[in-house]
């Protein structure tokens, strides 16, 4: 192990270790750690100046009560919600099929095909804006969560078709060949071998993906403008503009737009790890 | 080809019909269908007819005029466009700082104390964070009335900054809130290609008297090299997709000395003062070539490891 086990080391230095770990994630998470005390404070703090100093009086209930009953937020939540989950089902499903296709298959273009994929997930968006917003247009979509999810969906198969592929080729091309060789149909295999071996693949795409959608603000903002179908992302900035100056509700309402792939984290932390660190290993 | 007799012989006690014949071409053509017709409508076309419409003047709505090359003429004496340019390769290169640093986080969290997994996530915190939000949460950090970065200076006795204020600060500003998720993120990839380094070098380098730097510098990141690939690959996409932050906090200003290609594209492309489409989508072809370079580099380099692949 590197750096050197702690463990081995002198007392002293265990201890300061300990001690300085609680310090560095502090100053990490400083301008984080200032939003949540903003979160909690009464606005009588903002206007006294009581910037800095102890909330006056503990009015978290109140502020997040505020962003849930009485703002727009929830609705961009679920405009956000309803956006997020159809693109992940979407990108998993498609990239699931293209995966097993050009991970199984041998056959000419197989590769080329695979680089087209990965290329286009590396493309800046701008490049893409004009034409999708017209096409977004001509398909009488935008301004609808339907035009955002298609997108959504045909743009993340890049990355899903990446990562499926690699994680494909990784499993036991043996076990195709002898299901070959008792003369399964090419769809039972797809159905019945490589899809239940692909579920931790699945899982964490899954995370990262919503993770992805869900915190994406470009695309928002090119093919959605009002309440009705704009994202959280997109919404925050109208409700910061409803309560301009009002800091507190303003935190509280970022904490709320920010918690999601938060809790999506904490919850799968192991699956969503595996998925971004794919290849950080040979 | 030994199986070639084999089969012949065998077609001529039965013919299996065409789909039988092609099965190894026909499913994943099948499998393929789909996410093709979705990529190949979202993504490739619309690079192609960017391409094109980069060569006309379109508002959007009535009808385009060829111009041949002159939005790109228009771009070279375009003094917002050399500013966007040069932020552009300031954000790159400053970008890049989110590799060592994660480096060196990672090296400080790969100790087994208790708590210690508690403290990775927390520390990972920052990247599954919204842009919008680590915008937001920056613009505050920076506040010149209230921000924390003020209130700190104010206690060492410091004049106070306006950091996004501040033409000559204010792309710094931006690029080190960036830099908080993005360090994050290769912090993660780092811990987990130090916990798959081969224990037994380590040993072997110690026995021979190697530590610290030397260790890290001849043993460690050699063996790192594919985390430092992958964090090399997503810095780089990164920094040249920088547009949440800018728009969240700064919206270009002040002066316009904060844009970059992406946002100086979209604020031209949908600009309030009339639409611009041709003229943004020249600056999207000069930001889709430079991020071409970077683009081929990795493919060429995921193709040396295919080669010697299966």
């Amino acid at each position: 192990m590197f750096p050197r086990p702690i463990e081995k080391s002198s007392r002293s230095w265990q201890m300061t270790y300990q001690s300085l770990l609680p310090v560095a994630l502090t100053l990490w998470l400083l301008p984080l750690i200032a939003v949540a005390i903003f979160s909690v404070k009464p606005d009588t703090d903002f206007t006294s100046g009581n910037y800095w100093g102890m909330p006056s009086s503990f009015e978290g209930f109140n502020n997040y009560g505020k962003v849930f009953f009485a703002s727009d937020m929830p609705r961009y939540l679920m405009n956000s919600i309803l956006i997020t989950v159809p693109t992940v089902i979407g990108a998993v499903a498609l990239s699931c099929m293209t995966g097993f296709a050009l991970g199984i298959y041998k056959f000419r273009g197989n590769l080329i095909l695979f680089f087209m994929f990965i290329a286009g997930n590396f493309v800046p968006f701008q490049i893409l804006m004009v034409p999708v917003r017209d096409l977004t247009l001509d398909l009488g979509l935008y301004n609808t969560k339907t035009g955002l999810v298609l997108f959504h969906i045909a743009f993340q198969t890049g990355f899903c078709t990446l990562f499926m592929r690699n994680f494909i080729r990784a499993l036991p091309y043996e076990l195709i060949e002898a299901a070959r060789v008792e003369g399964v149909a090419e769809w039972r295999i797809f159905w019945y071998v490589v899809l239940p071996l692909m579920k931790p693949a699945i899982a964490a795409l899954s995370v990262l993906i919503f993770t992805f959608i869900w915190n994406d603000y470009f695309w928002a903002v090119v093919l959605t403008q009002g309440i009705e179908s704009q994202p959280v992302t997109a919404g925050i900035t109208s409700f910061n503009a409803q309560y301009r100056a009002a800091y507190h509700l303003m935190s509280a309402g970022s904490i709320v737009a920010a918690l999601p792939p938060v809790a999506m984290f904490f919850l799968m932390q192991r699956h969503f790890i595996a998925g971004l660190t794919l290849g950080a290993v040979k | 080809m030994s199986n070639a007799p084999q089969a012949s012989a065998r077609a001529k006690t039965f013919r299996p019909g065409f789909m039988a014949r092609n099965r190894q071409v026909i499913t994943p053509l099948l499998f393929l269908t789909p996410g093709i017709l979705f990529f190949l409508f979202y993504v490739i076309f619309p690079v192609i007819q960017s391409f094109n419409l980069s060569f006309y003047k379109w508002d959007g709505l009535g009808e385009a005029e060829y111009v041949g090359l002159k939005n790109y003429k228009k771009l070279l004496t375009d003094r917002a466009f050399e500013v966007s340019l040069w932020n552009n390769f300031k954000w790159l290169i400053l970008y890049l700082l989110a590799i060592p640093a994660g480096l060196f986080i990672a090296l400080f969290l790969n100790q087994t104390v208790t708590g210690i997994r508690m403290y990775k996530s927390l520390f990972f915190f920052p990247f599954v964070i919204s842009q919008v939000v680590v915008g937001l949460v920056f613009t505050w950090f920076y506040d010149p009335t209230f921000g924390l970065l003020n209130t700190i200076l104010e206690q060492f006795g410091l004049e106070p900054l306006n950091v996004l204020g501040d033409p000559n600060l204010a792309t710094y500003g931006i690029i080190l809130a960036g830099l908080w998720p993005q360090t994050a993120y290769c912090m993660i990839l780092y811990l987990t290609g130090l916990n798959a380094v081969d224990p037994e070098q380590i040993e072997a380098a110690r026995l021979d008297g190697a530590k610290g730097w030397r260790m890290l510098w001849h043993i460690i990141i050699p063996q790192l090299r594919p985390a430092t690939f992958i964090a090399f690959v997503v810095t780089i996409i990164g920094a040249l997709r920088s547009f949440d932050l800018i728009s969240i906090m700064t919206y270009g200003g002040p002066f316009g000395s904060t844009r970059v290609l992406s946002f100086y594209m979209f604020e031209k492309a949908l600009s309030e003062y009339g639409f611009r489409m041709g003229y943004g989508a020249a600056i999207a072809v000069v930001l889709f070539v430079i991020m071409l370079a970077f683009i081929a580099y990795f493919l060429w380099s995921m193709y040396q490891d295919e080669k010697g692949a299966r």
